[in-house]
């Protein structure tokens, strides 16, 4: 059906289609409007699920642990100070292997109090074993919610998937929506290791150095594993529903010179800043990362790159820069910018393109070079 | 690309306002998004949303910097924020007013939203409701069209007075 949607009503529609069976959540500014409206689905009878309003994210966490773990597929979602408040439970549901989907919708970190868009929220759950996607329409928050279902579920993965929304920027702005049947896109949910009351076990004890190093290896061998398995899942929803997505979104990047790399909104925007710099006669091009663990495999050889960081990691630098520089080598010019929600448009991003030093890193509208 | 800049005050449409136009103008063919700015809201303080209407798929996220049209809900918005800045050479502006504005760049046109909602008994907790007449408004400007606005108002709300309130701002609006 084609309709009109924001961001959060999106990612709530294919909750919907997915039909979780339960749905734990504790709402925050801006993510309220997607467990409002799924909510509003259990409540209307549109979903037929357990909606539990809990008292936290830290047991909004916990409770999905504990229905994943049960046999039964899982949601929740959260954004900045409450993805934080769940931390110590959101490494619980990866180590257990649990495929629980969650929605972040991105949000800055207080103080000062602010509930505009920033990337450090999901960069602090980096490294918990989590899948972690970041999404750019409000259509792509809609079809990349039910594909994370899918490879989260997938006995190759069996890890948790965090979906990234822009605060604001995505999440409270209307585009154009076209919801699907699903028909048998998602089977149904099995875990190999769900709680059997028939043969009881012990999950999560004692475990010591040899069999615990084991278990950290086999979540890394299926982060690997987690590449191929997007792949064949995004291929499988372009051939269903006709629209496809990669590791990436790349830009008229095949002869492009030098290259933005951004994420979320400010990734889609930087298209724009590409047509008017190749109306100037740069060769730009702009790659819009959507994967970011597992982490994918670039190719930006032989270009300048321009990365866009909306995130932040104090003492060091920008998450993506540090990432594109380790992973390909590449010097790249490291920008700063919209952390707080601070507005940067394609006027500005064209703007760090044309002014670019690679190796440097600048904070736009701090305008010091460091 | 078409930009809308919507000027009003908390509690009284304009985020809504944005959402029907949008959904009018999809309803036309068009590729439309809505982009409210969100500040820190209370009801009554100035609040600006924006529209972008185009024939391709619209990339831009960030913020209207030189609208086209710009709509002004209530017209003491203008006596604190500068309602013109940055509006194109040959944009046009719309005034929720019974009376025309002097002092206006562009084409300036006024209709009263505000005695249409009354008359037509479309009051919400004290307040009249301005987001669904004004789409009639805009579809006499050609911003969308009568049908589509209609549909759009109709797949918001049920209540058919917001139709009528609308249909009465497209007779009312002098072009």
């Amino acid at each position: 059906m084609l309709t009109i949607a924001t961001g959060n009503k999106a990612v709530a529609a294919a909750v919907k289609a997915a039909k979780p069976g339960v749905v734990a959540a504790y709402p925050i500014t801006p993510q309220t409007e997607i467990v409002e409206q799924i909510a509003e689905y259990v409540t209307d009878g549109d979903l037929e699920s357990r909606y539990i309003p809990v008292e936290s994210e830290h047991s909004a966490m916990a409770a999905c642990i504990g229905a994943s773990a049960g046999g039964v597929r899982t949601f929740t979602a959260t954004s900045s100070h409450g993805l934080l408040y769940m931390h110590e439970m959101v490494h619980w549901a990866a180590g257990a292997r649990l495929p629980v989907v969650m929605a972040n919708v991105n949000r800055a970190l207080g103080p000062g109090w602010n509930t505009w868009a920033e990337h450090t929220d999901a960069f602090s759950q980096r490294d918990t074993g989590w899948l972690q996607v970041f999404v750019a329409t409000v259509q792509e928050a809609y079809d990349t919610t039910l594909m994370a279902f899918k490879i989260a579920e997938d006995e190759r993965v069996l890890l948790p998937v965090m979906v990234n929304l822009d605060g604001f920027s995505l999440s409270h702005i209307t585009q154009a929506l076209e919801t699907v049947d699903i028909g048998d896109f998602l089977p149904p949910y099995h875990l190999p290791h769900a709680v059997d009351t028939e043969n009881p076990c012990v999950y999560g004890p004692m475990t010591f150095s040899n069999d615990y190093f084991k278990f950290r290896w086999d979540i890394e061998r299926s982060m690997r594993d987690a590449k191929g398995v997007i792949a064949d899942v995004e291929r499988e929803f372009a051939e269903r529903f006709g629209r496809s997505y990669g590791p990436t979104e790349d830009y008229r990047c095949e002869d492009a010179d030098v290259v933005v790399v951004a994420m979320g909104t400010l990734g889609k925007e930087a298209e724009v800043a590409v047509d008017l710099l190749r109306d100037e006669g740069i060769k730009a091009g702009s790659m819009r990362l959507r994967w970011f663990r597992p982490f994918p495999d670039l190719d930006l050889a032989g270009r300048e790159v321009v990365v866009i960081d909306r995130d932040y990691s104090f003492g060091f630098g920008g998450v993506v820069a540090h990432a594109i520089r380790s992973k390909t080598g590449i010097e790249p010019y490291s920008v700063i910018a919209g952390l707080g929600g601070q507005e940067v448009t394609y006027n500005d991003i064209a703007g760090f393109v044309r002014d670019r030093r690679p190796g440097e890193e600048m904070w736009f509208g701090v305008s010091e070079h460091v | 690309m078409y930009e809308i800049r919507i000027h009003s005050r908390g509690g009284q449409g304009g985020v809504t306002a944005a959402k029907l136009l949008a959904l009018a103008a999809f309803r036309d063919g068009k590729y439309a998004t809505a982009c409210p700015f969100y500040g820190a809201e209370r009801r009554g303080a100035p609040v600006v949303s924006f529209v972008r209407i185009d024939d391709e798929p619209i990339k831009i996220y960030s913020q209207i910097h030189e609208p086209d049209l710009v709509i002004v809900l209530d017209a003491s918005i203008m006596d604190v924020v500068d309602v013109l800045q940055g509006l194109k050479k040959n944009g046009t502006v719309l005034l929720n007013s019974a009376h025309p504005i002097s002092g206006c760049n562009g084409i300036c046109r006024h209709v009263d939203l505000t005695g249409i909602a009354l008359a037509t008994n479309l009051v919400v907790a004290g307040s009249p409701i301005l987001n669904t007449p004004v789409i009639g408004a805009l579809a006499k400007m050609g911003v969308v069209s009568l049908p589509s606005a209609r549909a759009a108002i109709q797949e918001m709300f049920s209540d058919e007075r917001n139709v009528k309130a609308a249909e009465a701002a497209y007779e009312e609006l002098k072009v």
